[in-house]
C-alpha cells in the first residue's frame, strides 16, 4: 500500500472535486426549480399537465440514472442536439433530481394544515401573502430533511457522469488509475473524498437548519 | 455495424436474470447484515451503536460506484489475489444493501414506542422474546414501505455492475448499442425493462404507505 | 340597521342540508350566543358569516354589504371581522409578536415603527404582556387562545366571531379565556359565539340562539330561555347540559 504516487495528481483530484461540486449544485438548483414547478402543476387544475408531470416523475424515478445519462448523451445527437459530456450529465441529473424534488416539495406544501391557510385568509391576507408568510416557512422546514438527504444522494450520484467522461471526480479516478495502476489507493482516496464532501454537506445542512428553523417543533 | 435484430432483444431480456440475481444476492447477504446493523444501532452497548452508525454513515456517504470499484479493482490488487467478479460485486452490493436497510430498519425499531418494550417486559418476556414477538413485527410493518422503496433503488443500482464489466441488463444494452448503433432503441428498451421491474414495486410501496397512514 | 343580517340562509355539504333557512340579526354592541347540539349547524353558520363557507341560498349582510356576492371586497371585509377558532391556529413559525403584527403590517394597518407597541397593547388586554417574545408552542392552550384573540384585536375588528374557543382547552384553562371575552364584552364589542359554556351564555350574552336541525329553533334573552324554554328540544338540551 503506497499513497505517495498519487500525490502528483493532487491537481487532478482537486479539479475533479470542483467539477463534481459544480455538477451537483447545477443539478440541485435546476432540479429544485423543476420540483417547485412540478408541484405547482400537480396541484393545478390543468389535468393533462398534471398527468404529464406524473408520467415524468414515474419514468425518471423508476429507471436507472445511468441509463438516463446514456440516453441523453448518446441519443440526443441522433436528433442533431449534441451536448458536451458535462452538460449532458447535468441535464440528466437535473431531471433525475427534479423527479424526486416534485414529490418532496408537494409533500412539504401538503404538510401545512388547511386551518393555517384559513386563519391567514381570515386575517384578510391575499393568497400570495398567505403562501409566502403562512405556508412556505413550515413547508420548507418539513421538506428540508428530505431535500438535504436527496442532495447527498445526488452528490454521490454524480459519479455516474464519469461514464460519459464528464471530468468529475470519478472520471479523474479512472485517469489516475490508468497512469499509476494503484487501484486500491486510488479508489480508497476517491471514496474518502466523496465521504468528506457528503459529511461536509450534512454538517452544513444541519447547521443551516438550526439557524433557519428556530421555532419549536409541534409536540 | 449490423442492424437491430430479434437476437438483440432476446439478449436484453435474458440479461434481466443477471439483474435479478444481483438483487437476490444483495438481499440474501445484505438483509441479515442490515438487521444486525439496525439492532446494533439500538443496542445498550454504546461502542456497538457507534460502530454500526459509522458503517451506515460510510456506506451512505460513498458512491455505490466507489464501493464497486473499490472491491472489484482495489481489493484484489491490495490482497494480491484474483477475486472472482461475482464475489467482488456481491460484497459491494451487500454492504450497500446493509447500510441502507440498517438505517431504514433502525428507524422502524425506534418508531415503536418505548411503552411496548415495557409492556413486553411486564409480561415477563426476555429481551429477545420482546424483540421477536412484540417490537419486530410492529417495526417491520412501519418500515415495509421504505424497504420496498429501497428495493427499487437497489434494482436501479445493479445497472452500475455493467461498468465493471458485469453483463447484466445495462451492460447487455451497451453491447447491443455498440454493435447496432441504435442507442435510442436499445436504451429505450433497457429503460423500459427496468421500469417494468421497478414501477410495480413503487406502486406497492406507495399503497403500503397509504395503508399505514390510514391506520394511524 | 343591524350590524349582521342573516336572511334565510341555506347551506349543504354534499346532499346533507346543514342550514335550512336560518335568519338572524345582530345589532351593534350585541353579544349573541349560539347554542345547540353538535350537528345543529351552529359552527357552519358562524363560518358562513365570515365567508369561510359558500351558501346555496339566502343572504348574509354585514355592515349593510352582502358577504357572499361582493367577493372583491372579501379581504377588506375580513380585516374588519375577527374569528377565533377552537384550535387557536396560531402560526407556529412566528413568535407571538409577529403572529399579532403580521396581518396589520401586510395590510398596511400599522407601520414597522408602531407594530411592537400595537402587539404590546393587545397583549396587555389579554393579560399576556410577558409572552410577547415567546413561540406559540411554548404556551399553554389557554395562553395560545388568548394570543389568538389578541391577534384579532390588533386588526381593530368591528365584529368578533368565536367558534367553540374553549372546547379544546383543559378545564382549568377555560376560565382565563372566558375572562378575556367578558372584558371585551364589557367594552362594547359586537360578538357572536358558538359555545358549550352555559355559564358564559347565561351571564354575559344579551341573547341566546338555540339551533336545532339546521334551524333557529328558539331565541331570546338568557333569563327567559334558560328558565322558561318554549320548546321541548331546548328544555331537554338545557337539562342535559347542566
Amino acid at each position: 500500500m503506497n499513497f505517495l504516487p498519487l500525490w502528483r495528481y493532487f491537481d487532478h483530484f482537486a479539479e475533479g472535486v470542483v467539477v463534481t461540486l459544480e455538477l451537483t449544485i447545477v443539478a440541485a438548483i435546476a432540479g429544485l426549480v423543476i420540483g417547485v414547478a412540478g408541484a405547482v402543476a400537480l396541484r393545478g387544475r390543468v389535468k393533462p399537465l398534471a398527468l404529464l408531470v406524473r408520467a415524468y416523475i414515474e419514468i425518471f424515478r423508476n429507471t436507472p440514472s445511468l441509463i438516463q445519462i446514456f440516453l441523453i448523451f448518446f441519443v440526443l445527437p441522433t436528433f442533431g442536439l449534441k451536448l458536451p459530456a458535462f452538460e449532458a450529465a447535468a441535464v440528466a441529473l437535473s431531471l433525475y433530481f427534479g423527479a424526486y424534488s416534485v414529490e418532496i416539495v408537494r409533500a412539504g406544501l401538503d404538510s401545512v394544515p388547511k386551518s393555517q391557510i384559513e386563519a391567514g385568509h381570515c386575517l384578510g391576507l391575499t393568497g400570495w401573502q398567505v403562501f409566502r408568510h403562512v405556508v412556505l416557512p413550515p413547508a420548507l422546514r418539513n421538506a428540508y430533511p428530505a431535500v438535504t438527504s436527496q442532495f447527498v444522494l445526488l452528490l454521490l450520484g454524480t459519479s455516474l457522469a464519469s461514464q460519459v467522461a464528464a471530468g468529475e471526480l470519478f472520471h479523474v479516478a479512472g485517469f489516475v488509475e490508468s497512469r499509476t495502476y494503484r487501484s486500491f489507493e486510488v479508489y480508497a482516496v476517491i471514496c474518502a473524498l466523496y465521504f468528506a464532501m457528503a459529511m461536509g454537506f450534512k454538517l452544513l445542512f444541519t447547521a443551516f437548519g438550526l439557524l433557519a428553523f428556530r421555532w419549536p417543533r409541534r409536540r | 455495424m449490423r442492424s437491430l435484430s430479434f437476437v438483440d432483444f432476446v439478449s436484453l431480456i435474458s440479461a434481466i436474470q443477471w439483474t435479478v440475481m444481483l438483487v437476490v444476492l444483495a438481499l440474501a447477504f445484505g438483509a441479515p447484515l442490515g438487521l444486525g446493523l439496525a439492532t446494533a444501532r439500538i443496542s445498550r452497548f454504546a461502542p456497538l451503536r457507534w460502530l454500526a452508525a459509522s458503517i451506515i454513515q460510510v456506506v451512505q456517504g460513498v458512491p455505490l460506484l466507489g464501493l464497486l470499484f473499490f472491491f472489484y479493482f482495489g481489493m484484489p490488487m491490495f490482497l494480491g489475489v484474483q477475486v472472482p467478479a461475482i464475489l467482488a460485486v456481491t460484497v459491494a452490493y451487500t454492504l450497500y444493501t446493509a447500510g441502507f436497510l440498517g438505517d431504514i430498519w433502525r428507524g422502524g425499531l425506534e418508531a415503536v414506542k418505548e411503552a411496548q418494550w415495557e409492556a413486553g417486559a411486564c409480561l415477563g418476556l426476555s429481551v429477545l422474546q420482546q424483540f421477536v414477538h412484540i417490537i419486530g413485527p410492529q417495526a417491520l410493518r412501519l418500515s415495509l414501505p421504505p424497504t420496498v422503496g429501497f428495493l427499487v433503488q437497489l434494482i436501479k443500482g445493479t445497472s452500475l455492475a455493467s461498468i465493471v464489466g458485469f453483463v447484466e441488463l445495462a451492460r447487455a444494452g451497451q453491447v447491443a448499442s455498440a454493435a447496432t448503433f441504435q442507442p435510442l432503441m436499445i436504451y429505450g428498451v433497457v429503460a423500459s425493462l427496468y421500469f417494468a421491474l421497478c414501477f410495480p414495486l413503487t406502486l406497492w410501496s406507495r399503497s403500503l404507505e397509504a395503508r399505514l397512514d390510514g391506520s394511524r | 340597521m343591524a350590524l349582521v343580517e342573516v336572511r334565510d340562509v341555506h347551506k349543504k355539504f354534499g346532499r346533507v342540508e346543514v342550514l335550512k333557512g336560518v335568519s338572524l340579526d345582530v345589532a351593534e354592541g350585541e353579544i349573541v350566543t349560539i347554542i345547540g347540539r353538535s350537528g345543529s349547524g351552529k359552527s357552519t353558520l358562524l363560518r358562513c358569516i365570515n365567508a369561510l363557507e359558500t351558501i346555496e341560498g339566502g343572504e348574509i349582510r354585514v355592515e349593510g354589504r352582502s358577504v357572499h356576492t361582493r367577493m372583491k371586497d372579501l379581504r377588506l371585509f375580513r380585516q374588519r371581522v375577527g374569528i377565533v377558532f377552537q384550535a387557536f391556529n396560531l402560526f407556529p413559525h412566528l413568535k407571538v409578536e409577529r403572529n399579532i403584527t403580521l396581518a396589520p403590517l401586510l395590510t398596511g394597518r400599522t407601520t414597522k415603527a408602531a407594530a411592537r407597541a400595537l402587539a404590546e397593547e393587545v397583549l396587555a388586554r389579554v393579560g399576556l404582556s410577558d409572552k410577547i417574545d415567546a413561540w406559540p408552542d411554548q404556551l399553554s392552550g389557554g395562553q395560545q387562545q388568548r394570543v389568538a384573540i389578541a391577534r384579532c384585536l390588533a386588526m381593530r375588528p368591528h365584529l368578533m366571531l368565536f367558534d367553540e374557543v374553549t372546547s379544546a382547552l383543559d378545564p382549568e384553562l377555560v376560565g382565563e379565556v372566558l375572562k378575556v371575552m367578558e372584558e371585551m364584552a364589557r367594552q362594547g364589542m359586537t360578538m357572536i359565539l358558538v359555545t358549550h359554556e352555559m355559564g358564559f351564555a347565561r351571564n354575559v350574552a344579551n341573547r341566546i340562539v338555540f339551533m336545532h336541525q339546521g334551524r333557529v329553533w328558539e331565541e331570546g334573552p338568557p333569563s327567559k330561555l334558560f328558565t322558561a324554554p318554549e320548546t321541548p328540544e331546548l328544555a331537554s338540551f338545557i337539562a342535559n347540559t347542566k
